[in-house]
Order: structure tokens, then sequence, then C-alpha cells
């Protein structure tokens, strides 16, 4: 005989069965649990392509050493990097094996019939012992009342071979079915999440007030990879007005000056064939239209331009969407006047100013969000707009073709700078016509949302606050009652109370003691005779 | 008086008084743990003293009936001293919760809305909360040790909201403006307030486990702490008070997503106060994992919950102000 211990030998399916049991344990969810948490963490601190890629560019500029590195890491797209995908995917694995055994052993307890009594019930973590002035038919009668009443499925026992009289009862079998809810609402919530990426979209677009927002035809579009552009439903959606309020009660020094107070947009919209409506979105209180909902996400200035020619005939007139930069809506934009020969269109580039000053060392600066005293300072460029006819932004000018324009007289050897309040209109150099500022409109920022799967997840969310409530209010417990009558006098009896719970129950000793009294009658005559905590320390 | 979210009517002198009545309750708490203290410190002497008067009472009893029933009757007869020190600590309690009561309600006739619009009006509504769970519970049983644990955070929470937090009386910005405001916030910052708790608790278990693991020796180190619940039932209170504020972090997880929906047209957008909240109840998720894995309960679990509480305090004190994000509204 050899008297090495040799390991035993798992094949493919041992080891695979061996690797399962690794992963649903309790001890892997616990693990994978901790990771999550510390594996989301860089998530908050560094910037986010999918939420500021803007910030994403900053930071790359001011850490040109340490960015490479990240981004091959994937820090910047922590929440959809392969590492953080893998610890949620194996977690979402781990439940799901770990449930569903639960759930099937969990159908059977529910199906099967309490446990009998114990022969000795002073062992259990709690046990009381009183004497009654009461014969024990009476007293078992009245500790069967109490535990139904406190809703304790019931088991009688008569006596038998040697065994008193006894009830078993148990309570508390709704803990693991909240438990168990509660896991798997997770699982349902993880699901409908995953659906809202697949077939859910969102289109943003900057829409001035009196322009109509077709659905479909947005700025740009998001859509899920399962989303069928071609089938989004007919509305219409027009922007009447936009109403803006900023604080303006409070000292100029107060942080809490040109904070904004009200967005408010009031619309007509029109779903297929029905007729027009007025409504109102505003924060916190989105539109419903068609199966999606249109969000005011932001606003800002759109002033009205017009450019003419030399000899008065309008080039271009149009509500000119400015982006707002800072709080207080230093904004910036382009005209492009491209209805003239390529050489020869012209662009103009700057800033709108709702309460226009000028600093020394900023330039022209907002010192108000709201237009208090609104101007346009322009730069102008002359040339070809669209080189190469590629894609470019509306809120900026491609240069690359384009020769700027210098100012005149005192200012010829700086680039001209024209500077315009409502209503003026200035000259072009070169005999090329003039540029009106009109007058201030707003935009407002609108993106419409389509998910499918945030009710789902909605639900499931609640239902799982449901079962969770239930497993951490619910106690498993199970007591026994055992009645002897009294050998000296037929007239008494002795009740004992025994109990014990599945997992941590810090009040099962109260519950005992409580029962024991309430079942002997709740007289506080009769005599408390020996009240033994057991396991319990 | 208008009352809503979109009030725009602020009454700065109301404000001003409210702030008043802020120091005045850091003030008297502060006189509160000091009692709490002194009461601590005295426990020590109490035990010493107790064992005198019990061992001389044995001796009469013992001439007297030289019978073995001596010990139940000395039992009964050697009642536990008066703690005027502990007393004076519930009093100044009161005493101090109920002038945080007032600064909250002047706070709100100042605004004119709940007060929960920026860090300075949740930092006074948390504290306010964990101290009226404390007197409530001090109601319902003996928590004196418990004092100087709870005074001790709540006074540098309100001196916090005083000096660093300090926001004027102002109106919402618009994301803000909505019931949920009150849903969201009101739930956050009990479950805090609970978590606080916890935390305290967790602190004193880890002391009470620290003296335990030394045996004889470390009984005779830190002797008032004799005064406070055993390490075990440490442990069990904490866990009782974590299985509400976990709920509760559940539902504020919830409702921030409702609201999110509401006010920027998405549900989760990884914003870093909504990882952030994640976080914490990942975090407080394991540690009731912990406790039912086998080698896990006890102390390990106890470092579990103590990282949930850091990650509260970082959500609050660093994410809410220095992280760029949508959660923009510390007033700060
Ligand atoms: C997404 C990951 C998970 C989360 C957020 C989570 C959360 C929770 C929470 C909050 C509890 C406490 C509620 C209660 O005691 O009934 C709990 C309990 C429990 N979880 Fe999970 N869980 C997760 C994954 C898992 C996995 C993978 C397993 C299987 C290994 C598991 C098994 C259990 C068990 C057995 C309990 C009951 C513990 C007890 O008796 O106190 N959980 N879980």
């Amino acid at each position: 005989m050899s008297s090495t211990i040799t390991q035993p030998r798992l094949g493919p399916l041992g080891t695979a069965r061996w690797f399962w049991r690794q992963l649903t344990s309790m001890r892997t969810a616990l693990f994978l649990l901790l990771l999550l948490a510390v594996a989301a963490i860089p998530g908050s601190i560094i910037p986010q392509t999918g939420i500021d890629a803007g910030r994403v560019a900053m930071y790359k500029t001011n850490h040109p050493s340490l960015a490479p590195w990240l981004d091959r890491l994937g820090f910047f797209n922590v929440f959809v990097s392969p590492w953080f995908a893998a610890i949620y995917i194996l977690l979402i694995i781990s439940l799901i094996g770990c449930v569903i055994p639960r759930i099937r052993i969990h159908l059977r307890t529910l199906r099967a019939p309490v446990p009998r009594t114990p022969k000795n019930l002073s062992r259990l973590p709690a046990y009381v012992e009183r004497s009654v002035d009461e014969p024990a038919d009476v007293v078992l009668d009245r500790a069967r009342q109490v535990l139904k009443r406190k809703r304790y499925r019931v088991r009688e026992d008569a006596a038998v071979e040697g065994r008193a009289r006894s009830i078993a009862a148990e309570a508390g079998r709704m803990r693991e079915t909240g438990n168990l809810i509660f896991h798997s609402c997770l699982i349902w919530v993880v699901l409908a999440v995953a659906a809202g990426h697949l077939w859910g979209w969102r289109g943003d677009a900057i829409v001035p007030v009196g322009t109509p927002l077709v659905n479909g035809q947005y700025d740009t579009l998001n859509a899920g990879p399962l989303v069928d552009t071609s089938k989004f439903s007919p509305w219409l959606l027009r922007l009447n007005s936009l109403d803006v309020s900023f604080e303006d009660k409070v000292a100029p020094t107060s942080p809490q000056y040109g904070q904004p107070r009200h967005f408010t947009a009031y619309t007509t919209v029109q779903d297929g064939n029905g007729k027009p409506q007025r409504k109102v979105i505003s924060v916190n209180h989105s539109l419903s239209i068609g199966g999606n909902s249109v969000y005011l996400l932001g606003n800002g200035y759109a002033p009205m331009i017009t450019v003419r020619d030399a000899k008065g005939d309008v080039l271009y007139q149009q509500e000119t969407p400015f982006l707002s930069q800072d709080n207080n809506y230093k904004s910036t934009g382009a005209v492009k006047v491209s209805s003239l020969p390529s050489s020869q269109q012209m662009g103009f580039f700057g800033f709108f100013l709702p309460t226009a000053a000028f600093s020394d060392t900023l330039g022209p600066v907002s010192t108000f969000p709201a237009p208090k005293d609104p101007a346009l300072v322009l730069g102008m460029y002359v040339g070809n707009l669209f080189p190469g006819n590629e894609p470019q932004s509306v809120y900026t000018l491609d240069t690359s073709a384009m020769k700027q324009v210098q100012g005149t007289g005192a200012q010829s050897k700086q680039p001209l700078r024209l500077m315009l309040k409502p209503g003026q209109t200035v000259k072009l150099p070169g005999g090329r016509g003039s540029i009106t500022f009109n007058s201030v409109q707003r935009w407002a920022g609108l993106s419409t949302r389509h998910d499918p799967g945030k009710l789902p997840a909605l639900y499931g969310a609640l239902l799982g606050l449901i079962g969770l409530i239930m497993s951490m209010t619910l106690r498993r417990r199970r007591v026994f009652v055992k009645v002897t009558a009294d050998p000296q006098d037929p007239a008494r009896s002795l009740v004992s109370v025994g109990g014990l719970a599945k997992g941590e129950d810090p009040r099962l000793e109260v519950a005992i003691d409580g029962l024991a009294l309430a079942v002997a009658g709740d007289d506080s005559t009769h005599v408390q005779l020996r009240t033994q905590a057991g396991a319990r320390t | 008086m208008k009352f809503d979210f979109s009030n725009d009517h602020i009454d700065t002198g109301i404000a001003t008084l409210s702030s008043h009545f802020l120091w005045a309750s850091a003030l008297v708490l502060t006189l509160a743990m000091m009692s709490f203290a002194l009461d601590l410190a005295g426990a020590p002497y109490r035990a010493a003293r107790l064992e005198a008067r019990r061992s001389a009472t044995t001796q009469t009893q013992a001439t007297a009936d030289g019978d073995v029933l001596v010990d139940t009757a000395v039992a009964t007869d050697v009642a536990p001293e008066k703690r005027p020190w502990g007393g004076r600590g519930i009093t100044l309690s009161w005493l101090g919760t109920l002038l945080l009561i007032v600064a909250v309600v002047t706070r709100t006739i100042a605004v004119g809305r709940p007060p929960l619009g920026n860090m300075y009006e949740f930092s006074m509504v948390g504290c306010m909360f964990a101290m009226v769970f404390f007197l409530a519970w001090s109601l319902k049983s003996d928590i004196r040790w418990l004092g100087v644990f709870i005074t001790g955070p709540i006074v540098l929470f309100e001196m916090l909201a005083a000096v660093i937090y300090y926001t004027a009386a102002s109106s919402l910005m618009p994301s803000l403006q909505s019931y949920w405001l009150s849903i969201h916030v009101t739930v956050a910052t009990l479950s805090v307030a609970l978590s606080t708790l916890a935390f305290s608790l967790t602190l004193a278990y880890f002391v009470q486990n620290w003296r335990d693991e030394r045996g004889e020796a470390g009984r005779e180190r830190l002797k008032w702490m004799d005064a406070l619940p055993s390490a075990a039932s440490l442990d069990r209170t904490t866990y009782g008070v974590l299985i509400v504020a976990f709920p509760m972090w559940t539902f504020t997880l919830i409702a921030g997503a409702i609201w999110a929906q509401e006010a920027w047209g998405h549900y989760w957008n990884w914003d870093p106060k909504e990882v952030w909240t994640l976080v914490i109840w990942v975090v407080y998720a394991a540690y009731l994992h912990a406790r039912a894995t086998a080698g896990w309960s006890g102390k390990k679990a106890a470092y579990i919950a103590l990282a949930g509480f850091v990650a509260i305090l970082i959500n609050y004190g660093i994410v809410n102000v220095y992280f760029v994000g949508q959660h923009s509204y510390s007033g700060l």
C-alpha cells in the first residue's frame, strides 16, 4: 500500500464543476462586489469620453506623459472598458449561478411540512419554562391561537411514546423569498439596462425660437445597434418662446448672482396627423410625444443677423445660434455667407455677449447671463468657406482657405473687429456690403430620448426593494411549545418554549420570552422557572 | 408665505437668525459631549465603588445568615449609583437638538422651501436626524455610553456646516426645483444619519475587540470602556442599524435615478455623484454578504462597514465640492 497522499484527479468536467462552484460561492461574490466598488472609482476621478469629451481632451494636453497610458488601459472609458465589464459580467454570472439553485431549494422548503418538535428543548439557543395554573388542554389551545395570530405555520403532535404534547411552528420563510426576489430583480434590472442600450436612442438639436423640430432630424443622433432609424414616429414640435430667468436679486459679489432660476419652453406639438397642441417643457418636466420624451437641457442666444451686398440685396438672414462658454453666457458662433463664388465667400467669427464689458486681460467678456446690454464682437474672413467640401461644425469657421480682413484707418495694422449692438448696421471694408445685428433671439437645446428599458428597470428596482425590505425585516424562526400536566396537580401544567433562528437574529430571546408569556396567559403571578440562553453568548 | 421649490422670495433676516441657532446648538452639544465624557471617565470608579459596596454587604450578610442565599440577596441590594454627568449629557442633548430643530425650521421659513438645496442645508438636516434617532433610542434603552460618540461627530459636522459649507439663503437652480428633492435628499440624509450612528458603533466595537484580544492585560487598558456593551453586542447593534440604513440607501439610489431621468433625460449617466452612490451601496452590500460568509464575520466585516462610511464621507465632502459633474449644487 502506498503511503503517499495523492490529490484526486479532476477531469475536464470535474475542473469545470470545481470552477463553477468557486465562481458561485459567497466568497467570490463578496470579492467581486468589493472589486466592483474599487474599479468604479477611477471613472469618477478621471474625465470620461462618454460624458465630457472636451474635458478628456484638456486632460490629455495637461498630462502628456500619463494620458497615453491611461488611454491604453481604458481609463477614459472606464464604464465600457473590458476590465470593468469583466467584473460585472462575472458578478452577474455568479449571481445567476447562485440564485437558481437557491430558488429550487427554496421551492422545496416552501412545500415541506414543519419539522417535528425535538426531544430536548432546553438545548435550543433560546429556552423558557413556566408553570401555569391551568390544565394542559387550555394552555395548548391558547398556544395554538397565539402562534397562529403571530402568523406562524403550526404542526401539532399528540403525546406518543413518552413525548409530551407539543406544537411545532415556523415563521419567516418569506425572508428567503424576499432575498431571492431581490437577487432576481438585480438580474432583471441589468437586462433591462442592456435592452435600453440596444434599442434606445437619443437625438439632440439646437432649436431657435420659431423654428420647427421634426423627429428624426437632429444635429446629433446616438442610436443603439438595434434601432431602426427609418421607423421614427412622425411628430413635429415648434418652439414658440423660451422663458429664462437668472438670479439678480442678490449682491453681484454673491456666488448666487447670475445663477439660473427658471427655464421654460412654450411649444406647439403635432403628433402624426393629430391636431396641434400647446405644451410646456421645463427642467424636470419633459414632454411625452409619440413614445418619445423631449427634454429641455440647454439654452443660449441666437442673434438675428443680416448680411447685404453693396447693392443692398440680402445675402444672409438668419437666427444664428451661438454656444455659451461660461456661466455668464459669453458665447461663440459663426456666420457663413456661402451664397457667393467660393473665392469671395465671407465668414464672420466671434462672440455674442449678453451683458457686454471689456476686460484689459480677457478682452470682451459678459458680466451677466441675461441680455441687459447685448453686443456682437466679430472678426471677418474672406475666401473659400468649405475647402474640400468636408463636413464642418456650424459654430466655427474653417479658415484654412480664407484670409482675415484687416481693419481700416488707424487700425489697418490689426485684424478687423466689428462691434455691433442690436439694431446697428456696419459697413464692411472693401465695398463688400454691410452686416446688421437685427435682434436677440434665444435657442433651446432639446434632447429627444427613447429608452424601452427604463420602465422595466424601474419596476424591477422597486420590486427588488420590496424583496430587500422583506429580507431585512423578517426573521426565520422555529418555535416549539411543549405542555405537560403537573404530576402533582392535574389542574396545573408545565409549559416549555424553545426557539432557534436561521442566520442573524438578535431578538430571538426576547421573542421567545414574549411568546412564553402569551402562552401562559400573560398573568404576572405565574413564576418563570428558568431561562437559558444555550448556544448564544 | 409662499412655500414651493421655485420660491424666489428669500428672507435674509430669518436666515441669519437660523445660523445663530446653529451656533447655539453646536455650543450646547459640545457641553453635552463633555458631560458624556465625564460620565464615561467616571465608570472605572463607579465599578470600583460598586465592588466595594457589594463585598461590604456580602460580609455583613454572611455573618448574619451564614447561608447560601446571600448571593441572590446581595445582587438586588446593591443598586447602581446615580450618574449625574450622564443625565446632564442627555438633558443638554435634548436642548441642543431643540436648538438645531429651530435652526432648521427658521431656515425653512427663510428660504420658503425644504432646506435641502446645498451642503450647508443638508448637513444641518442630517445632524438633526442623527440627534433625533439618538434621543428617540435613549427613551427606550440606556445608551448614555453612546452619547460621546454621537455628539462628537455631530458637533464636528455642525461646525463644518457653519464655517466651511456656509451658503447664503437663496433660491434653487432649475434642476433642483422638483418634489424629488425632498424625497431623494431626505431619505439620503436619513440613511447617512443612520450610517454615522453605525460608524460610531463600529469604532467602539474595534476598541472593545482590541481589549478582548489582549485578554486580561487588555481589560486593564481603557477601563472606562467597561461602561460600553461587549464587542459582540456592539457588532450586533451595528448590523441592526445598517439593515435599516441599507434599504434607505437603495431607495435613495432608485429615487435619484428617477429624478435624473426627469431632469437630465437619462436615469444613469455615470456622473461622479452617481458613481459614488453606487460605490457606497455596493460596499454596504458587501458588508451584509460578509456577515453571511464563513470566515468574514466579525472584524473583517467591520472593516468593510468602515470602508462604506469612508465612501460616504468622500461622496459628501470631496465629490460634492471638487469633482466636476452634473451634481454641482454644493453652493460653494
Ligand atoms: C450583484 C451582486 C449582488 C448584490 C448587490 C447582492 C446584495 C445582497 C444584499 C444587499 C444582501 C442582504 C440582504 C439579505 O440578507 O437578505 C444579500 C444577501 C445574500 N446574498 Fe447577495 N448580492 C449579490 C450577489 C450575490 C451572489 C453572486 C450570491 C451567491 C453567491 C449572493 C448570495 C447571497 C446570500 C446567500 C445572501 C443571504 C445572506 C444572509 O442570509 O444574510 N449574492 N445580497
